[in-house]
C-alpha cells in the first residue's frame, strides 16, 4: 500500500508541473498588458521599461517561468497589485474560508445525498423513489445563486434568524469555529450543499439499484443474512464510487463557487477570484488559480488512494 | 388433477415434501405462471436432478424452495415442507435461520454470486457467525476446514483472496464451501457447472457427488445437461412449461423415456458413438408462452403424437414402472416409438 501511495504521488508531480506552466502562461495569454493596471495612463516609455524590469517581464519567457517556479516552490507567490500584500497570505486566508464552506456543504450534501440515494435505490419505482429523485433533480438543476437569494429573503430579510452575508460579525474575514461565526455559515453551506446532494443521490440510487440486482445479493440472502446484513454488503460495494464522487464534488466546490460566495460575500477563493478578475490583479489571479489547481491534484490523489484501499479489484500496481 | 408423481405414502419420512407448488410472477399485464403445480419428495441423502430447458421453471422451482424470489412480484402457492418446516409460512427470523442452516444453495456463476469486495474466508466466516453465534475467529477456522474439504490447494492463503483473484473452478469450490458452512441437510445447486470449462465441470461434479455421499446431503440439482443429470443424480425429474412431465430413476428415464418431450431431449444430444457430421435432431417449435399457456398438455403444440385428448387438460400422471411416471395420455405409443428403447 505504501509503495502504491508513493508511486501515485510520483505520478502527480508531472501533472502539477503542467498545471503550474498553464498558470504561468495565463498572464501572458490574457489580453492587455499586465502593467496597464498599475501604470498611470500617461506613463512614459522609460517608466514602462523600468516597471517591466522591476517585475522581471523583460526577460525571455522560459527564464521568467523558471524564476517564477523557483519562487513558488519557496512559497513566494508574489505581491498583490491591488492590496500590496503577499498573494500567499491572501490566498491562504481565502482557501481556509472556502475549505470550511465547501467541506461543510459537501458533508451535508453527502449525508443527505447517500440517504436519499439509498432510499430511492431500495424502493425503486415506488412513490418514495420518485420523491427522493425529485429532490435530487431539484438539487442539480436549481440555479444555486437564485436559491441563495431566496434563502436570504426568507431567513434573513423576513424572519431575521440568520445573517445574510459575510463570514462573521463586523465583516470578520477569518472564519472561526464559534457559535457566532457558525450562524454565518448556515445559509451559504445549505445553498452550496444542494449540488453535491443531488449528484451523489443520483449516483447512489443507480449504484444501489445495480448492486441489488446482482447475483451475490441473492446469494447473501441464501446464506441467511438479515436484510441489515445484506445492507452492509451493499454499502461496502457502493462506497468506492460514492466516495470518488464526493471527492470530485469537494474539488468543484472549492474552486467553482464564485456565484455563491459572491451572493453571500463569503471571503473565500471564489470571492477572491472575482475580485482579482475585476481588478486585473494578475499575480493574485495566478496565485489563486495555482493553489486551487494544486488542491484538485491533491484531492484526486486522495480519492484514488481511498478508493484503492476500499475496493480490492482496483490494481495496486 | 395435480396428483403427486410419486406414491404419497413415501411423503411422511421425506426431507423435502413439495405438493402442488405454483409460482406466479405478477407485475406484468397478466400474471405469468412459471411453475404450474409441481409435486415431488426427496429423502435425506438422495440426489434429484431437475432437467429442462431455459424457461421451463426449474430454477424458479429451486428458488421457491428457499423463498428467494422477490416477494412483491411473486406469488407462491401449494405446500413446501423441508425438514418438518412449513417453508411458505416461515416468519422473517425463522426464514433467515432456515436459509443457510437447513438449506444452502450454490449458484450458476460463482464469479457473480460471491461479494467482490469481501475476502472469501470472511464471507464464509460471516455465515458461521450468523447461524451459530460463533466468534469470527471460529468462523475463519471453519472456513479453513471447509477449504480443505473441497480440495482447494494452499487453503490458508486462499482464505484471504478476493473472488476476482481465483479461477472459475476455484471460485465454485469456494462457493460450495460457503454453502456447506453451516452443515445444511439439503443442497440446492443451480446449474453449478454451466459457467465452467468442460474439464473443470467434471471435477466439480465429482466433488459434489463425493460430498453428497460423505455428508449424507440431499441434493437438488438443476441442469439442462442430460449427461450432468445422470452423473450426479439418482433420480431425474424432467420439467417442461412449468410442469414435471416425467420422473423416475436416472437410468430408467434416460434408458426408456416415457414422455415424448424426454424423447426429443435425448434425441437432440451427441453421444460418443454419433457419426461425424451428424445433423442433430431438434424439437420443432419453441417452449410455450407462460403468460398464455396451452389449455392441455404444455408440450402438445410441439408434440408429434399430439391428439385431441391432449388438449382436454393437463394429463394425469401415469405409472410406467414402479417409481417411474409421466404426464402423457399417449404413453404406450411414445414408448413404442422410442428410438432408445429399440437401441
Amino acid at each position: 500500500m505504501l509503495t502504491f501511495v508513493l508511486k501515485r504521488i510520483a505520478y502527480a508531480a508531472p501533472v502539477a508541473l503542467g498545471v503550474s506552466l498553464v498558470c504561468f502562461l495565463l498572464v501572458h495569454l490574457a489580453p492587455g498588458d499586465p502593467l496597464s493596471a498599475i501604470l498611470p495612463v500617461d506613463a512614459t516609455a522609460e517608466m514602462q521599461a523600468q516597471m517591466r524590469a522591476a517585475y522581471g517581464l523583460d526577460k525571455p519567457l522560459p527564464v521568467q517561468y523558471g524564476l517564477w517556479l523557483w519562487k513558488v516552490l519557496q512559497g513566494d507567490l508574489g505581491t498583490s497589485i491591488a492590496t500590496g500584500r503577499p498573494v500567499l497570505s491572501e490566498v491562504g486566508r481565502a482557501v481556509s474560508n472556502s475549505l470550511i464552506l465547501a467541506s461543510v456543504a459537501t458533508l451535508i450534501g453527502f449525508t443527505f445525498g447517500t440517504f436519499f440515494g439509498f432510499v430511492a435505490g431500495y424502493a425503486q419505482d415506488s412513490w418514495l423513489d420518485r420523491a427522493a429523485s425529485a429532490i435530487a433533480v431539484f438539487g442539480v438543476s436549481v440555479p444555486h445563486y437564485w436559491l441563495g437569494i431566496v434563502l436570504v429573503i426568507i431567513f434573513s430579510a423576513t424572519l431575521g434568524w440568520l445573517p445574510p452575508t459575510g463570514a462573521g460579525p463586523q465583516g470578520s474575514g477569518n472564519w472561526w469555529p464559534d457559535a457566532e461565526h457558525l450562524r454565518y455559515l448556515v445559509l451559504p453551506a445549505i445553498t452550496m450543499s444542494v449540488i453535491p446532494m443531488g449528484v451523489i443521490s443520483r449516483t447512489v440510487r443507480a449504484l444501489v439499484g445495480d448492486i441489488l440486482h446482482q447475483d451475490f445479493v441473492q446469494a447473501l440472502r441464501a446464506k441467511g443474512l438479515s436484510e441489515f446484513g445484506v445492507f452492509k454488503h451493499v454499502v461496502k460495494n457502493a462506497a468506492p464510487t460514492a466516495i470518488a464522487i464526493m471527492g470530485l464534488q469537494l474539488g468543484y466546490l472549492l474552486g467553482g463557487s464564485i456565484l455563491i460566495e459572491t451572493v453571500f460575500a463569503w471571503p473565500g477563493t471564489g470571492f477572491l477570484l472575482n475580485a482579482a478578475i475585476f481588478q486585473r490583479d494578475l499575480p493574485l489571479l495566478q496565485g489563486t488559480i495555482l493553489v486551487l489547481a494544486m488542491f484538485f491534484v491533491t484531492l484526486n490523489l486522495l480519492v484514488d488512494v481511498v478508493q484503492t484501499a476500499l475496493d480490492p479489484r482496483i490494481q495496486r500496481a | 388433477m395435480n396428483a403427486p408423481l410419486r406414491t404419497p405414502d413415501a411423503a411422511t419420512d421425506a426431507l423435502v415434501h413439495v405438493r402442488n407448488l405454483t409460482v406466479d410472477f405478477l407485475g406484468g399485464r397478466k400474471p405469468v405462471r412459471a411453475v404450474g403445480g409441481v409435486d415431488f419428495d426427496l429423502k435425506a441423502g438422495d440426489a434429484l436432478a431437475l432437467l429442462g430447458e431455459s424457461g421451463s421453471g426449474k430454477s424458479v422451482t429451486l428458488r421457491a424452495l428457499m423463498r428467494l424470489l422477490p416477494e412483491k412480484r411473486t406469488r407462491i402457492g401449494g405446500t413446501v415442507r423441508v425438514d418438518g418446516q412449513d417453508v411458505l409460512a416461515l416468519g422473517r427470523r425463522s426464514l433467515a435461520a432456515y436459509r443457510g442452516g437447513t438449506v444452502a444453495m450454490i449458484f450458476q456463476d460463482p464469479g457473480l454470486a460471491l461479494d467482490p469486495v469481501y475476502k472469501i474466508g470472511d464471507q464464509i466466516a460471516e455465515a458461521v457467525v450468523r447461524h451459530e453465534g460463533a466468534s469470527f475467529a471460529k468462523g475463519r477456522a471453519r472456513a479453513l476446514e471447509l477449504f480443505e474439504r473441497v480440495h482447494i490447494p494452499s487453503p490458508a492463503r486462499r482464505l484471504d483472496a478476493y473472488p476476482h483473484e481465483m479461477s472459475g473452478g476455484m471460485r465454485q469450490r469456494a462457493m460450495i464451501a460457503l454453502a456447506l458452512a453451516c452443515k445444511p441437510k439439503l443442497l440446492l445447486a443451480d446449474e453449478p457447472t454451466t459457467a465452467l470449462d468442460a474439464t473443470v465441470q467434471i471435477q466439480i461434479l465429482l466433488l459434489l457427488r463425493e460430498l453428497q455421499r460423505d455428508l449424507g446431503l440431499a441434493v437438488i440439482f438443476v441442469t439442462h445437461d442430460v449427461g450432468v443429470a445422470v452423473q450426479v443424480a439418482d433420480r431425474v425429474a424432467v420439467m417442461y412449461g412449468g410442469h414435471l412431465v416425467e420422473v423416475g430413476a436416472s437410468g430408467e428415464v434416460i434408458g426408456t423415456p416415457a414422455h415424448p418431450y424426454t424423447h426429443g431431449l435425448l434425441a437432440s444430444r451427441i453421444t460418443p458413438d454419433s457419426p461425424k457430421g451428424l445433423r442433430l435432431a431438434t424439437i420443432p417449435g419453441s417452449p410455450p408462452d407462460l403468460a398464455d399457456p396451452p389449455p392441455g398438455c404444455p408440450f402438445e403444440p410441439r408434440c408429434s403424437l399430439a391428439a385431441p385428448p391432449c388438449r382436454a387438460g393437463l394429463p394425469e400422471r401415469v405409472a410406467v414402472a414402479p417409481g417411474h411416471a409421466a404426464r402423457c395420455v399417449r404413453i404406450g405409443e411414445a414408448l413404442g416409438a422410442a428410438p432408445h428403447a429399440a437401441a
